[in-house]
Formats: C-alpha cells, sequence, structure tokens
C-alpha cells in the first residue's frame, strides 16, 4: 500500500474521528481556540491602533513593537508562556493573544495615517464631533487596512495554535507533535493535511470578511492601497508560523 | 515574574559550561538561514521578473505562492518528512518556500514602482529591454527588493526554531531541550539569542541597502 492510499485509510478510520483525540473534538478545540484568541487581541489591539492613529501620535512606536514582535519565534513566545503560567491552555491562550496583537495595532494605525487628510478636515468642517469623526470617517476609510491586519493575525493564530501542542493542550497540532516523537508518519501527513485545510479555509473566511465589511465605495481602491503600503514597508502577511 | 518550575530564568553557571553548544546552535541558525535566504533570492528573481513581464502570469504566481504562505509552518515540515525525511533538505524546502511570496512580490512591486517617465526617457535614449531592466530598471527597484529580502530573513530567522521539530533547528533546539527537560536556561537563551540575531541581521541588511543604493532616502 502507497503512503497516501495509508494516509487515506487513516482519514476512513471512524476511530480517528471521534472522543477527545477525534478529529472532530480536535478542530473543534482548534477553532475555537484561534476565535477566541483573535476576538481578545482585536479588541485589545484595535483601540490602541484607531487612538494612536486618530491623534497622530506614537506611530513610531507602534511600527517598532511591531517589528520586534515579528523577530521573537512563536514557538519562544509559546515556550516562555508555558514558563510563566504552567502547561495547558492558558499559555496557549495568552501566546496567541501576544502575537496576534501586533500586526492588529500597526495596520490599524497605518489604515488611519493613510486617510486623506483632507476628508477628516471636511468632517470636522462640517461640524462633526471628534468621536463621529473617528467613527464615522476615518474608521470605514481604514476599513480594508485594519481589516487585513485582523485577517494577517488570524491566520498566524489558526497557524500558531498548532505549535501549541507542544506545550500540553489539544488541537489540531496534536496529531503532528505526537506524530513526530512516534515516528508515525501517516499521522503526522494526516495532521498537516488537516491544518493546512484549516489555515485555508481561515484566511478564505476572513478575506469575505474583510471584503463584506469594506465599504463600497471603497472597494475599487483596494489594490493600489495594498502595493503603497507594502512600498512603504508596513506590515505584510506573514507567514504562519 | 515567578516561574512554575521555581528555577531562576538563567542559571549562568548552565551558560558558562555550555558555551560550545550554544555557539554550534547559533551558527546553525545562521547557515540554515542564511542557505534559505540564497536558494530564495535565486528563485525569487526569475519567477519575479517573468511575473512582471507578463502581466498574464502574475495573478497565478501571486496566487501560488500565496497559498503555500498560508500553510502553517509546522504543517508543511510534516507535509514534507514523509518524503524527505528529517533532514536539513526537508528544512530547506521549507524554508525557501516561506521566502518565495515575500521576495517575489516584493520584485513585482519594485519594478512597478519605476516612474514611466524613467521608463519612457531610456526607450528615448535607445536602451533596449536587457539594458534598461539591468541598468535601470534593477536598481531603482532595489530598495523595495531589498526590503523584501529583510522581512523574509527576519520571518526565516524565527521559522527556523520551528526546525527543531523535525530535528534541525538551530536556536530552537536549545528552546525544544528546555522545554523537554523543564529546565528554564536553554530555552531563554536560545530565545535571545534567535531575537538578537533577527534584529541584528534586519539592522545589517539596512545599512547594506543604504550602501548599494546611495541615491535613494527611502
Amino acid at each position: 500500500m502507497s503512503f497516501l492510499q495509508e494516509v487515506g485509510q487513516w482519514f476512513l478510520n471512524p476511530v480517528h474521528w471521534q472522543g477527545t483525540g477525534g478529529i472532530l473534538n480536535r478542530l473543534q478545540e482548534h477553532v475555537l481556540m484561534s476565535i477566541a484568541a483573535t476576538v481578545t487581541a482585536t479588541l485589545i489591539g484595535l483601540p490602541i491602533g484607531l487612538a494612536l492613529g486618530h491623534w497622530g501620535k506614537g506611530g513610531g512606536l507602534a511600527i517598532n513593537v511591531a517589528n520586534v514582535g515579528r523577530a521573537i519565534p512563536s514557538f519562544a513566545i509559546l515556550v516562555i508562556a508555558v514558563q510563566v503560567v504552567g502547561i495547558g491552555a492558558t499559555p496557549a491562550f495568552l501566546a496567541l493573544v501576544a502575537l496576534a496583537i501586533p500586526p492588529i495595532v500597526t495596520n490599524s494605525f497605518v489604515g488611519m495615517r493613510d486617510i486623506d487628510p483632507e476628508l477628516r478636515d471636511a468632517a470636522r468642517g462640517l461640524g462633526m464631533r471628534e468621536n463621529a469623526v473617528l467613527l464615522k470617517v476615518e474608521l470605514p476609510n481604514a476599513m480594508p487596512v485594519v481589516m487585513a491586519g485582523i485577517r494577517t493575525s488570524g491566520v498566524q493564530v489558526v497557524a500558531t495554535a498548532t505549535l501549541a501542542a507542544l506545550v500540553g493542550w489539544g488541537g489540531l497540532g496534536r496529531y503532528i507533535v505526537d506524530g513526530l516523537a512516534n515516528r508515525d508518519f501517516v499521522q503526522v501527513f494526516a495532521g498537516a493535511i488537516l491544518v493546512a485545510v484549516l489555515s485555508g479555509l481561515a484566511e478564505i473566511g476572513l478575506a469575505a470578511l474583510q471584503k463584506v465589511l469594506t465599504p463600497a465605495g471603497l472597494r475599487l481602491r483596494d489594490q493600489p492601497l495594498k502595493s503603497a503600503a507594502i512600498r512603504k514597508g508596513a506590515p505584510q502577511a506573514e507567514p504562519a508560523s | 515574574m515567578l516561574l512554575v518550575s521555581g528555577e531562576p530564568w538563567i542559571r549562568w553557571n548552565w551558560v558558562g559550561s555550555h558555551l560550545g553548544r550554544i555557539w554550534d546552535a547559533l551558527l546553525q541558525h545562521i547557515v540554515l538561514t542564511a542557505i534559505a535566504i540564497g536558494v530564495g533570492i535565486l528563485i525569487a528573481i526569475p519567477i519575479g521578473l517573468l511575473a512582471w513581464r507578463y502581466r498574464r502570469t502574475r495573478g497565478a504566481v501571486l496566487a501560488s505562492t500565496g497559498a503555500l504562505y498560508t500553510i502553517p509552518s509546522l504543517a508543511l515540515f510534516a507535509l514534507l518528512v514523509p518524503f524527505t525525511g528529517l533532514t536539513t533538505l526537508t528544512s530547506e524546502i521549507g524554508l525557501v518556500t516561506y521566502t518565495l511570496l515575500i521576495l517575489v512580490r516584493n520584485i513585482i512591486v519594485g519594478l512597478d514602482g519605476v516612474p514611466d517617465e524613467v521608463r519612457d526617457a531610456a526607450v528615448g535614449m535607445g536602451y533596449r529591454p536587457f539594458r534598461r531592466l539591468m541598468a535601470l530598471e534593477l536598481p531603482l527597484a532595489l530598495p523595495v527588493i531589498m526590503a523584501g529580502v529583510r522581512i523574509a530573513t527576519v520571518t526565516t530567522i524565527g521559522l527556523v526554531t520551528i526546525t527543531a521539530l523535525i530535528g534541525q533547528g538551530g536556536l530552537g533546539s536549545l528552546i525544544l531541550s528546555g522545554l523537554i527537560a523543564g529546565f528554564p536556561t536553554p530555552l531563554v537563551i536560545g530565545a535571545f539569542l534567535s531575537v538578537l540575531l533577527a534584529v541584528v541581521a534586519d539592522v545589517s541588511l539596512n545599512l547594506f541597502q543604504r550602501l548599494i543604493t546611495p541615491w535613494s532616502r527611502a
């Protein structure tokens, strides 16, 4: 039987779908953990980025923090979290939130700063209060870039949650980590397929959300915005770790 | 901060007695990263040039490198292990794959950013496409391409730590052994040195870029 056939057999075996170690439960753990971490990181990072962008201060700091964040291997963050809070779901959650915050902060800051200042002036000239300027003018205009940050973070969280199997938590990474430990490459490969499919779905889902949340008038401008951001060295999607 | 294990973050006498091992891990980390970036650049330049020159291929090239980029690194390494084993080759295939999207995209964006007037002027002066590319377009695109090299390098340095799980890893092997033994010192050293390495690489590449593109004040 060829290797790929063995992998096929692995998926067809009903035992691998049931119970705590079954695919359905591991998938549920992975998805719930990723959603919890991404939502928490958004609740923390978005207000910070929007506030910095609105007042136009501390931007250098935000970008530098994000760059340092990029340099810290997620593996290291995860392992250090274990040293502080012990093994299990808590270090995984904390590490994932910590990883997800920087791209959200930088993107929301960059998105706010990239808004044409004339729009802001016009809004103030119309007599809008600061809150209204922020919520009705700046935020919708910054939405594509803000959502790009959340998308980057979300996909990265799904990817890094795989590593969390190393620190005694579940999720789909268990198949890869346990398989590597037992030299069971069929299980390793099957786990890798599951993880890759889930990340792909996360990317597609968040891209769709980004599209839906982008105001209709801005959709046409999507592409030029993206390349402008790359030229400025703004944060881009990072590979998932 | 208190540690669960009650161990101090760092035991300096362990560091003192394991300097050789730490040095080897650091060297392996640098070698794995350098190979990945070198091979990545060699592959990305032709792909980037083709995708830029023949616009029709661009969508397909960016979509396929983008799709590879979405696969979590641990999963990508795991997908390769059954075929290439727990080897350096497996690590490098994975690492190079991740550098490609960043490098190819920045090559395309950099070349796209060359002002049309400049290109028109060169055409008017009788520059043929190849000479235009070498004398004009590539040099003008260099700051953006180098920005891609920097991002790819910093990212790769982080990803190398994960290859510890398939028996490579450089500084990642220190982190992993600390995790397995429940002994914080090697993992703190490994994490610290990999961040330091990333920062040093980023700063030196930035200086290098300023040296080779004295005309740009980006």
